[in-house]
């Protein structure tokens, strides 16, 4: 039974069932969602990673065809680890969900047929996110053989501006179906997503704009009563100036000590480029402090220079399991 | 970009890219550029701006009204006015524009309305077409410059007049619709008749409540939608014509220059003319002869030497700065090979974010300087 402790255990660091990914635009929440999905996986657990925006932005990543409405293997983690991703399509998840407890069969197809599905997920928003996250409810409770299916399921989810109301499946339901099945179906799913099972991780630069978002979305999400949980810096860079701006003097003679031209122009260009990254650094230093403010912990990953492939999500998943 | 902004011929600017590559700021740099340099009589539609942006251009409410802009200086005999577009109360008053007050007030009180009006994915982008439409028939302005919503792709701005056209089109629609034309009430009739295992589902599923609204909706949906699918088309003839310009904003990162790639090659399939290339937040080294390499060999001798420490430091900021540089120049050459036609424009990282109107100056003569200059 020792393989069902190290699946049944949740991470100590990382104490959630369902960590669902969210950042602005831009800020590489897809790559620190797979990031965490490798991390969780480690040490022979097997870990779900999925999307819901029918971007293929796994599949670009792992630079593999376009993924199918199924879970399927899609990377080794550390120590014989498994990550299998799975890109939710709401059309497919409600035929599924039809299936299941309508057995619709061949009636399920004729409706794809005549629009119907596409209708019903254009028209009703909300009815689009329950079962984008009702499938993801169920494979993050899902058992085989008395066993968790899944260690951990990732989310690589709706980005800030829309986080709030994408997890918030019940309000937005709830106006639509007043009873039935999806109503119960919304009411799980907003069950799982407010329990301590969930946490909501929010993806940022130091940058202005998404420290920006990252305080709001938090804001929001704490007052939804969805649990937060780790501010995840992208990124990052080591500081790379001590002290202060340098001197024209100082660096004409550390220039003519190395062996390299100290002429004007060089001392003054090194020297507006030192001021340049000293003011970056500074609001990046500003940004920082805002962030520590939110009181949730804060994780800094790396900009990862050669940009991102297997061995820099390697890097990642390792920074997020020891920070 | 100068020669855009000045040709009297131009009409619209639309601004697309991916999010967070500085779309807002670059169509409000445009705009200002416009009013002060060219004289032209501007207004910039603004779909999610940073608040400080938003403050800075005098839009403290979204009230979905031009507003003149504060510190313009229009000596030039140009001027600026900034909106902030408010989806819902856009799609408000196009239902009130279609239909009469008791009716809209139905309308407005249905929650697949709520939902589809605030919520809808692609009701943004619809609305955005729909203001600008509203705007250009006004003909109140020279130069209409547009921030394309922070979609989920790019091209969706391109493709909501289609969706709208092939959602109103659709099949299901107009099966549900039937008892509407027919004179029908609601859509009781239409599930009690024969229309067999999808009514008997969709009762099951979704509760007889949502059905009597959703038959409501669509009823209405038909009845006010012929005008504006008409209008959404017109607008998207408008971007097809010579007087509108598109200028692409990236980023000199992998997922922003593909979007870019994949919008240049949409707006070529569409026949839309596309002006340009915004390289935003493009880093480059005024000392290009030291390259990364030799600067940090530099630092390590000194570093060795236990003295010259900030000149070491100031050698590793250097070779960051240009490594950077290189990589930045590997990422956008993914583009300019691809598009070898497209002109593009670098505009450098600033060291902090823009919020002020001399930050928008700044920039837009960033933007207009001619050409990309070389890293060397």
């Amino acid at each position: 039974m020792s393989g069902e402790a190290s699946i049944g255990q949740v991470h100590p660091a990382w104490p959630a069932r369902l960590h669902v990914v969210t950042g602005k635009g831009g800020t590489g929440k897809t790559t620190v969602a797979a990031a965490l999905a490798l991390a969780l996986a480690s040490g022979g657990r097997r870990t779900l990673l999925a999307e819901v925006e029918g971007r293929q932005g796994l599949a670009q990543l792992f630079e593999v065809p376009p993924l199918p409405y199924a879970e399927r293997p899609i990377a080794a983690a550390a120590g014989g680890g498994e990550v299998r991703a799975l890109a939710v399509d709401a059309e497919e998840a409600l035929l599924e969900y039809l299936d299941l407890f309508y057995r619709l069969g061949a009636a399920g197809r004729a409706l794809r047929k005549l629009g119907a599905i596409d209708f019903a997920t254009t028209i009703a928003p909300g009815l689009r996110d329950v079962l984008l996250t009702g499938k993801v409810k169920e494979s993050t409770t899902r058992t085989v053989d008395r066993r968790r299916a899944y260690h951990a399921v990732v989310l690589d989810a709706p980005p800030t501006g829309r986080i709030g109301r994408f997890l918030n499946v019940t309000a937005e339901t709830a106006r639509l179906a007043k009873m039935g099945p999806i109503k119960t179906q919304s009411e799980g799913v907003a069950a799982l997503l407010r329990s301590p099972m969930t946490a909501v991780h929010v993806v940022t630069l130091l940058e202005e704009m998404p420290v920006q978002e990252t305080v709001d979305a938090i804001g929001e999400l704490t007052a939804l009563g969805i649990p937060v949980g780790r501010v995840i810096v992208n990124g990052a860079r080591p500081p790379l100036l001590a002290g202060a701006k340098p001197t024209r003097a100082e660096l004409r003679r550390g220039l003519a000590a190395a062996g390299l031209p100290s002429d004007q122009a060089t001392v003054a260009t090194l020297q507006a480029e030192a001021k340049e990254y000293l003011t970056r650094r500074a609001l990046e230093e500003s940004l920082r402090a805002e962030l520590t403010e939110l009181g949730r912990p804060v994780v800094e990953l790396p900009l990862l220079p050669g940009g991102v492939d297997r061995a820099g999500l390697a890097t990642l998943a390792e920074t997020l399991l020891t920070a | 970009m100068d020669r855009i902004l000045a040709d009297p011929g131009v009409r619209i600017v639309v601004c697309c890219g991916a999010g967070g590559v500085g779309k807002t700021t670059t169509a409000a740099a445009l705009a200002l550029r416009a009013a002060e340099r060219h004289g032209r009589r501007t207004v910039v539609l603004t779909i999610d701006p940073a608040r400080r942006l938003a403050q800075s251009l005098g839009l403290t409410e979204l009230d979905n009204t031009p507003r003149p802009v504060k510190d313009v200086n229009g000596e030039a005999g140009g001027d600026l006015h900034a909106m902030m577009l408010d989806m819902k109360r856009t799609f408000d008053e196009v239902v009130l524009q279609h239909t009469e007050p008791a009716r809209a007030e139905e309308i407005f009180a249905n929650p697949f309305y709520q939902a589809m009006s605030s919520t809808f994915s692609g009701t943004q982008e619809y609305m955005a077409m729909e203001k600008l439409g509203q705007l250009r028939a006004r003909d109140e302005w020279d130069l209409i410059v547009v921030d394309t919503p922070p979609s989920r792709s790019a091209l969706d701005f391109l493709d909501a007049p289609a969706r709208l056209s092939r959602f109103l089109d659709g099949r299901m629609l107009r099966l549900l619709l039937a008892p509407a034309r027919a004179g029908g009430r609601s859509m009781f009739s239409l599930v009690t008749a024969s229309f067999g295992v999808f009514s008997r589902t969709v009762q099951k599923v979704l509760g007889a409540q949502l059905l009597t609204d959703l038959s409501g909706f669509v009823a209405a949906l038909d009845s006010m939608f012929g005008g504006f699918r008409e209008r959404a088309e017109q607008t998207y003839r408008i971007l097809q014509a010579p007087e509108t310009a598109f200028v692409l904003v990236a980023a000199p990162e992998p997922d922003a220059i593909r979007e870019a790639a994949y919008f240049a090659g949409r707006l070529r399939e569409e026949r839309m003319p596309l002006a340009g290339l915004v390289l935003n937040r493009v880093h480059r080294t005024d000392l290009p002869g030291l390259d990364a390499e030799r600067s940090l060999a530099a630092a390590a001798q000194l570093e060795r030497s236990g003295e010259h420490r900030t000149a070491a430091d100031a050698l590793r900021v250097h070779a960051a700065l240009t490594q950077q540089a290189v990589r930045e120049e590997r990422v956008s050459a993914r583009f300019t090979d691809a598009f070898p036609a497209v002109p593009t424009v670098a505009v450098r990282a600033q060291p902090a974010d823009v919020h002020d109107i001399d930050g928008l100056r700044t920039i837009g003569a960033a933007l207009t300087t001619a050409g990309l200059a070389p890293a060397g």
